[in-house]
């Protein structure tokens, strides 16, 4: 469980020594390596979403309950983000210290990776439920995936970029939750159907 | 009229009706498509003006744009049919699906070829990553990827047409978000005029071998799908008597 975690930190410290350690650049490149870190980590998780259940035989159980499956998929999906998205955002703000990010913009950037975890951990529901049982998910997973992800990078890293410039940031924030909210409406409901598609 | 459409659309799900219906089309298609190309790019590189500010340069539109159109109508295709696939379980939907893919894929990338070929002279870059435009074209192309791999790493049939088609629809919702997104990205930066002043609006001379080539593009497009959908059903209809009967009188006629 605490792997995605290692994982994370790990791309954020190769960086600086890959581009180098500069302060400037540092400030400059540190909420689009953390969110980019993040996305990895968070992906590098999603193949469990439902293998365990696959292998034991409850995700069998589960598709037949008569409980509505989008809401157990959304509970699942919960439970991912808790274990997998919340730790990433607890331990942002020691990567973010490490990227000389000044105090005020650690919050925007706590922020938007809480809102973009949830966006991702339900996007990555999509991707899993079509891959689950497949031979090696995990390059197929990135595959569909990423460029799902595409948006809420865009948005998350770049809401990040303008906080550090003083900037008006606030409008990224909307846009992160307006979307949170479409994809936690929405996303639990699709990944039910493949969930169906894929165990009939 | 409701029962009538109905019958029709039902007819339109029988594999051989469709085979050999797209047997018959496909020459009036692909040969007015290649006229309508060789005549419109013809015109194209010859006849139309040079454009005032960009010279020649700008004739690469006339493959530019086709392909853009192409491979977005692609994607509206693969995902409206695995949609009908999906909702009335009409496999045959399924098969023109996984006939469009390759075909957007490739559109798609002459898109991203001919748009880096157009901007490094224009913009002085091959790829703007601020616009809109080519983002969403890029994430077009990795959305064919993705449907092409999830259909290659499921071994049944059905289940890779069912699961591929819900991914192409989850995909048309993300190339517009996507498109959003980039456009408020890019009010960020500023100065990218050179990206939203296209020059003037078209003169005739210009415009005319543009439509022509969308047509001509379209028609190749419609006849090349129209084959691909046809080795399809072969494929997934090989064990259908319709198939060994058609096959045995061929055998006999040859």
């Amino acid at each position: 469980m605490l792997n995605p975690l290692f994982f994370c930190a790990m791309v954020v410290v190769l960086f600086p020594l890959a581009v180098g350690p500069e302060r400037n650049s540092l400030l400059l490149s540190g909420p689009g390596v953390l969110w980019v870190a993040a996305l990895l980590a968070l992906l590098l998780s999603l193949n469990k979403l439902f293998l365990s259940d696959l292998e034991d035989g409850s995700l069998e159980q589960l598709l037949v309950s008569p409980q509505p499956l989008p809401l157990i998929v959304l509970g699942k999906t919960l439970a991912h983000w808790l274990t997998s998205g919340v730790p990433l955002v607890a331990v942002s703000p020691l990567l973010a210290i490490s990227y000389q990010m000044p105090g005020n913009v650690i919050g925007t950037l706590m922020l938007t990776l809480l809102l973009g975890t949830v966006v991702l951990s339900l996007l990555g529901a999509i991707g899993a439920a079509l891959t689950v049982g497949l031979h090696h998910p995990t390059a197929l997973l990135s595959l569909l995936v990423l460029p799902l992800a595409m948006p809420v990078l865009i948005l998350g890293a770049n809401t990040v970029s303008l906080a550090a410039g003083d900037e008006r940031y606030t409008p990224g924030l909307w846009a992160l939750a307006a979307y949170a909210v479409a994809a936690l409406s929405l996303a639990p409901f699709a990944a039910a159907a493949a969930l169906r598609v894929t165990n009939e | 009229m409701w029962k009538y459409l109905t019958r029709l659309f039902y007819r339109f799900a029988s594999p051989p009706h469709v085979y050999r219906l797209a047997g018959r089309l496909t020459p009036w298609l692909m040969l007015p498509g290649a006229v309508l190309i060789v005549l419109g790019s013809w015109k194209g590189l010859f006849l139309a003006p040079e454009d005032y500010q960009q010279g020649d340069a700008f004739r690469i539109i006339y493959v530019h744009v086709p392909s853009a159109y192409l491979s977005q109508m692609a994607y509206m295709l693969m995902a409206t049919a695995g949609a009908i696939g999906l909702i009335w379980r009409i496999k045959l939907a399924h098969a023109v699906a996984v006939s469009a893919a390759p075909l957007g894929a490739a559109f798609a990338f002459l898109t991203l070829a001919t748009g880096a070929i157009w901007g490094r002279p224009m913009w002085g870059t091959w790829f703007e990553w601020a616009d809109p435009r080519m983002m969403s074209s890029l994430v077009l192309l990795f959305l064919y990827f993705g449907y092409m791999a999830l259909r290659a790493a499921i071994d049944d049939l059905a289940k890779a047409d069912k699961a591929s088609a819900m991914l192409a629809m989850v995909g048309v919702v993300n190339v517009i978000v996507v498109r959003y997104s980039v456009e408020w990205w890019s009010s960020l930066h500023q100065g990218q005029t050179l990206l939203t002043d296209r020059g003037p609006r078209m003169s005739e001379g210009m415009l005319a071998p543009l439509l022509i080539n969308l047509l001509g593009f379209t028609l190749l497009f419609s006849g090349w799908l129209l084959r691909r959908v046809r080795t399809e059903v072969l494929l997934r209809e090989r064990r259908a008597s319709w198939v060994g009967k058609m096959v045995a009188a061929e055998g006999a006629g040859a």
